[in-house]
């Protein structure tokens, strides 16, 4: 059997499913949410690629590579908020982080 | 297509504001690598004048028809360079207010006119994108340093938990928008805009609805409209003040202009699709900001609510059609502004013996100890609660008026109820500044924060309403321009 473009994008939108439920059940650690958020970016890239060969058309891949970049921007940004929040509270649990509501 | 090296030679003097930004950023960042927190207020008068400067530069430099650049990668365009204007100004108030507060904490460090700048610098391009991956790459430049800000202060729990919501949030918006970028591209086979417009017109089917609909959502996200909103709250109270007062103003007429861009450029064909979308979206902002100010007790918390509600008379804006539509919101995105960063400075003025005060407790009696900024206060709550003869008044009068013409009349009867639901909560503020007894007197306003809040006022102030005219044929040439 073939793989074809359909394959390609059920196993993108799997995974961007399970990023994004990693997202919002996961109660326990900010790390995970940082490599669901990852999951989710990898998807796109799955996605992009995928159309970018089956139009035959390059714009797909490059535009793949900036998502890849700004992939790592964003998760040094995001380590380094949590480095800060670890040395405020000493605990980085995605159910402590409550401190504002309503 | 022109050759590239032509391109670029073409293209360059035509993005003399960004180029300005990013030669700020970029000898900012040397200048604070030798000098440290010293340059902090060098730094940040020069950012002052880069931001104003490149919001003039922008509008000194409009051309008379679009002019498409970087190999179509981006467009200067009316709506570009109308958008440009309020973002320079409102960073640069934004930038003036926080070098002053910074300082008086004893917390100044040099990256933040650096970082304000990169942020801005992500809004122009934001709003010039003519392709997904300026728009996706403007997006993120923007959202990336709003992080930074949001988690400013390094040693506050608020400020590295607002940072942190924030950054969770808005990258789950940012893998919508890229998710939904990409099934936009595999549907129509291009990136750019035109080329996404001719392919939507013979009928995109299911999956370029699926793309638009998750760039929606997306968008949503980024201009805080409510059913998107959770994160508003929290990163307003937790940011430091002068960032809120900048998330409240410049970021948001970048995220509605490039949302009207999306709209009315790559899916103006399907208007009637999206509409259904940007009405629920008004809608619900509309209702939800009005209620949920009712029981907040902080001021900054309140201001978000009250951003969420705004953003949704914006919305009933941009649904209204491409005669009246987008030139409405863009006129009520001019006068909610200064209004907005008035409010914000007359907080950061809250201060008694030194300590920041934001809660209503804090405002009562201010009449009898600080009448004139109670005075401004009042002005700008009445303008932003849209009680005429004040401009904001004009700016609901006008979205108002194009939502009617539209047809959406059930829309614009709920934001009237919304818009008298949302004064009930600015007049609670207000009899707590005038009837309340008065809590011991606030420090003297310094400088920067009485000058930007007094220019606010001037600008909101009906007088200055007497130039609307040219203001509306601005905003109406700068979409007739664009769409």
């Amino acid at each position: 059997m073939a793989i074809s473009l359909t394959h390609y994008l059920i196993v993108a939108a799997a995974l961007f499913t399970i990023g994004v439920f990693g997202i919002f059940v996961n109660r326990k650690n900010v790390i995970i949410i940082l490599m669901s958020i990852e999951l989710v970016l990898l998807a796109v890239n799955i996605n992009l690629v995928a159309f970018s060969a089956y139009l035959q058309n390059i714009e797909g891949q490059i535009f793949a590579m900036l998502v890849l970049t700004v992939a790592a921007a964003e998760a040094a940004v995001g380590l380094a908020i949590l480095v800060t929040y670890f040395r405020n509270r000493g605990g980085i649990a995605v159910e402590d982080i409550n401190q504002m509501r309503g | 297509m022109m050759q590239p090296m032509q391109d670029l030679l073409v293209s360059l003097p035509l993005v003399r504001a960004e180029l300005l930004l990013a030669g700020f950023a970029l000898v900012g960042v040397l200048i604070g690598a030798w000098g440290g927190d010293r340059v902090f207020g060098l730094l940040s008068a020069l950012g002052v004048a880069a931001l104003a400067g490149a919001g003039l530069w922008a509008v000194i430099d409009a051309p008379v028809a679009p002019a498409q650049i970087f190999q179509g990668a981006m467009v200067i365009d009316g709506l570009g360079v109308f958008a440009k204007a309020l973002i320079g100004f409102s960073a640069a108030a934004a930038l003036a207010l926080g070098a002053d507060h910074f300082a008086r904490d004893k917390d100044p460090r040099f990256e933040f006119p650096i970082m304000l700048a990169l942020a801005a610098l992500g809004m122009f391009v934001m709003v010039s994108a003519q392709d997904l991956i300026s728009l996706y790459v403007g997006v993120e430049l923007q959202s990336l340093c709003a992080y930074v800000l949001a988690a400013w202060r390094r040693d506050d729990a608020l400020s590295s938990e607002a940072g942190l919501k924030y950054f969770v949030l808005s990258a789950i918006a940012s893998g919508l928008l890229l998710f939904g970028a990409s099934f936009v591209y595999g549907f129509t086979g291009s990136i750019h805009f035109d080329a996404i417009a001719s392919a939507a017109a013979e009928g995109g089917g299911v999956g370029l609805l699926f793309g638009l609909v998750l760039m929606l959502c997306a968008l949503a996200f980024k201009m805080s409209a409510a059913p998107f909103h959770m994160w508003t709250p929290d990163v307003y109270e937790g940011a430091p003040t002068p960032v809120t007062a900048f998330f409240a103003a410049a970021p948001k007429v970048a995220a509605v202009v490039l949302m009207a861009r999306v709209l009315y450029e790559p899916f103006a064909g399907f208007e009637p699709q999206w509409r259904q979308v940007v009405v629920a979206l008004s809608a619900i902002s509309m209702v939800w900001g009005s209620v949920g100010a009712l029981m907040q007790t902080n001021l900054k918390r309140l201001m978000a609510y009250s951003s969420i509600g705004n953003m949704g008379f914006v919305l009933m804006g941009l649904a209204s059609g491409v005669a009246e539509g987008p030139a409405s919101a863009l006129i009520y995105l001019a006068f909610y502004l200064p209004a907005n960063i008035g409010i914000f400075a007359l907080i950061l003025a809250m201060r008694r013996n030194g300590v920041p005060g934001e809660t209503v407790e804090d405002l009562a009696g201010m009449a009898r100890s600080r009448p004139w900024m109670a005075g401004l206060l009042t002005v700008l709550l009445f303008s932003i609660a849209g009680i005429p003869p004040f401009a904001g008044f004009i700016g609901k009068f006008l979205v108002f008026r194009a939502a009617i013409d539209a047809g959406l009349i059930w829309l614009a009867v709920l934001g009237g109820v919304a818009a008298v639901v949302a004064a009930g909560y600015y007049l609670r503020l207000l009899s707590s500044v005038w009837f309340s007894a008065p809590a011991p007197r606030f420090d003297p306003a310094s400088f920067p924060i009485a000058a930007v809040a007094t220019a606010a006022t001037a600008l909101v102030f009906p007088i200055l309403v007497l130039t609307l005219g040219s203001l509306q044929s601005w905003a109406e040439a700068a979409v007739r321009m664009s769409f």
